[in-house]
């Protein structure tokens, strides 16, 4: 294990968790709180159509990801304001549409497929630079805009009416904040891939919510849990790589990780009752 | 933006929803200081029309002003108090962070909430005699209390309108006196328009009362008749039924205004 930490690229992967842990534990207490996980469970998925379209053409993936990412959080999230009952639909689409341009944009690219289980799942392997400065860049945002914001995206994860009666635009927040779930979620998309990003994103904030009342006191310790999740998988995955030869890739190891941790956080808050 | 202009005025108001005309050739004019009712059954468009006096919804036909402007420009000046509580009460928050809320209408954006507001905030829990429910959350409160944060939020802005929708229906009888209480002396210094179906307390506690079904039926002096009702609702009311007889005595002075 302490090897690992004095691996440069288990170090830069690590720092890459980390980074995003901060941004998705801010974001997934208010996607927690306006209870709209299922919605950015859509999100994640669609963004994989911007990794095959940055493959196809050749630029960074985590552009195409967060452009993907962005549109389909602007899609959904008119759909959930404007089509009520057929906001399911609109997620099923989003969500499959997504996925199937990501894949045949992968077919159109010239030479060897490459390793699509590394977007999906996470990976261990050597991230780049420029995958780093895009998460710092996209915490940055997601944290600048939390801060200034805090007010208005409180008052309509809280009471959308009362926000509109007080004439906050209720709509352009609301896409707001979607689209800065799908940022967040773009930030984890190497560490623990874009299909499970969705469990970093809310557990955290899920099992914040049991111990903290405030929505500071709930992102706070989101981050940290988040954070000790990134840090488990990718030693588990190393752990299992270096002793046993499976490649076992970080994210669903970080997802188990989330789920006892929920389960035992459950537990003791009942013990606790 | 005339000073004297009235709170509300509607001439040939209607509105439709989803293809339905809910309100229908509505006029109505209330004055500042003005504290009326308006009663109608379910479905009557009620909440419709306190939607609308909030610039929620746009008439289809007819013009409305509020304070002498359009609903839009005149946010911030009229409270609301929605008839349930249109959030989640496992949501993470104190009673006192709801109230401040009640300010996000005259704050700019980007700007957090300042010592004035916090001090208006107080200031709105403590009229309505919850000024210890300040660092209570919102799920542990119970119904009355509830309430009357609810109308502390709506009075942390220091409204010239408090619009009320239902504010008594999910109270039991004695905790929603204590809130008619609340509103008769809020009453003395603003200006009230409530929707509620409970015609006892309505009769005993308001200054005006006007009965909707589609069409609204205006009474101005107060008063409460059978041909009123029966209009609004479409067959007799039996009045009697309700326990508080001054619904058929004339109302007092505070009817003529401050002339």
């Amino acid at each position: 294990m302490i090897e690992a930490l004095t691996t440069p690229f288990f170090q830069r992967v690590l720092l890459a968790g980390l980074l995003a842990s901060i941004a998705c534990g801010v974001v997934g207490t208010y996607v927690v709180v306006r209870k709209i996980s299922s919605l950015c469970g859509g999100l994640a998925h669609a963004a994989f159509g911007g990794v095959g379209l940055a493959h196809w053409l050749g630029f960074s993936p985590i552009a195409g990801a967060a452009g993907f990412g962005l549109t389909a959080s602007a899609i959904v999230g008119l759909a959930y304001r404007r089509l009520g009952s057929n906001l399911d639909t609109a997620i099923a689409l989003v969500w499959s549409v997504g996925m199937a341009l990501g894949v045949i944009f992968i077919a159109l690219t010239p030479g060897y497929a490459p390793d699509l289980s590394s977007y999906l799942f996470g990976s261990l392997l050597l991230v780049p630079w420029d995958y780093v400065v895009g998460v710092a860049v996209l915490d940055i945002l997601v944290l600048g805009t939390a801060w200034l914001l805090h007010k208005e995206l409180q008052a309509i994860a809280f009471d959308e009416e009362f926000a509109e009666v007080s004439g906050l635009p209720v709509e352009r927040l609301f896409l707001l904040l979607l689209a800065l779930s799908a940022l967040a979620i773009v930030t984890l998309m190497r560490v623990v891939g874009l299909i499970l990003a969705i469990a970093l994103l809310t557990v955290p904030a899920v099992i914040a919510r049991q111990w903290r009342s405030t929505l500071p006191g709930i992102a706070g310790l989101a981050i940290a849990i988040c954070a000790a999740s990134v840090v488990a998988g990718l030693l588990l995955s190393w752990q299992f790589s270096a002793s046993l030869s499976i490649a076992l890739p970080p994210g669903p190891a970080s997802v188990l990780f989330l789920a006892t941790a929920y389960g035992a956080s459950s537990a003791l808050q009942r013990i606790r009752a | 933006m005339n000073a004297e202009a009235a709170a509300f005025e509607l001439s040939g108001v209607s509105v439709e929803r989803g293809g339905q005309v809910v309100l229908e050739d509505v006029d109505l004019r209330v004055e500042r200081g003005d504290y009326l009712a308006i009663l109608g059954p379910n479905g009557s468009g009620k909440t419709t029309l306190l939607r609308t006096l909030l610039g929620l919804h746009t008439p289809t036909r007819g013009t409305l002003r509020v304070l002498g402007s359009s609903p839009e420009a005149a946010r911030g000046r009229v409270g609301y108090v929605p008839q349930r509580a249109a959030f989640d009460l496992d949501f993470p928050i104190q009673a006192g962070e709801v109230v401040r809320m009640g300010r996000l209408a005259r704050k700019r954006w980007f700007r957090r909430y300042d010592d004035e507001d916090i001090a208006a905030s107080r200031r709105a829990l403590e009229q309505v005699d919850a000024g210890h429910l300040s660092q209570r959350a919102i799920g542990a409160l119970s119904g009355g209390e509830l309430q009357r944060v609810l109308i502390a939020r709506a009075l942390a802005a220091e409204p010239e309108i408090l619009l009320l929708d239902e504010p008594t229906a999910s109270l039991d009888e004695r905790i929603g006196r204590g809130v008619w209480e609340i509103l008769e002396e809020l009453s003395q210094r603003i200006t009230i328009v409530l929707v509620s179906h409970d015609i006892g307390a309505i009769s005993h506690y308001v200054r005006g009362v006007a009965c909707l079904n589609r069409r609204l039926h205006m009474h101005p002096d107060g008063e409460l008749d059978d041909s009123i009702l029966e209009a609004a609702y479409g067959g007799p009311v039996d009045l009697v039924a309700h326990s508080h007889p001054r619904v058929l005595a004339p109302h007092t002075e505070r009817d003529e205004g401050p002339s």
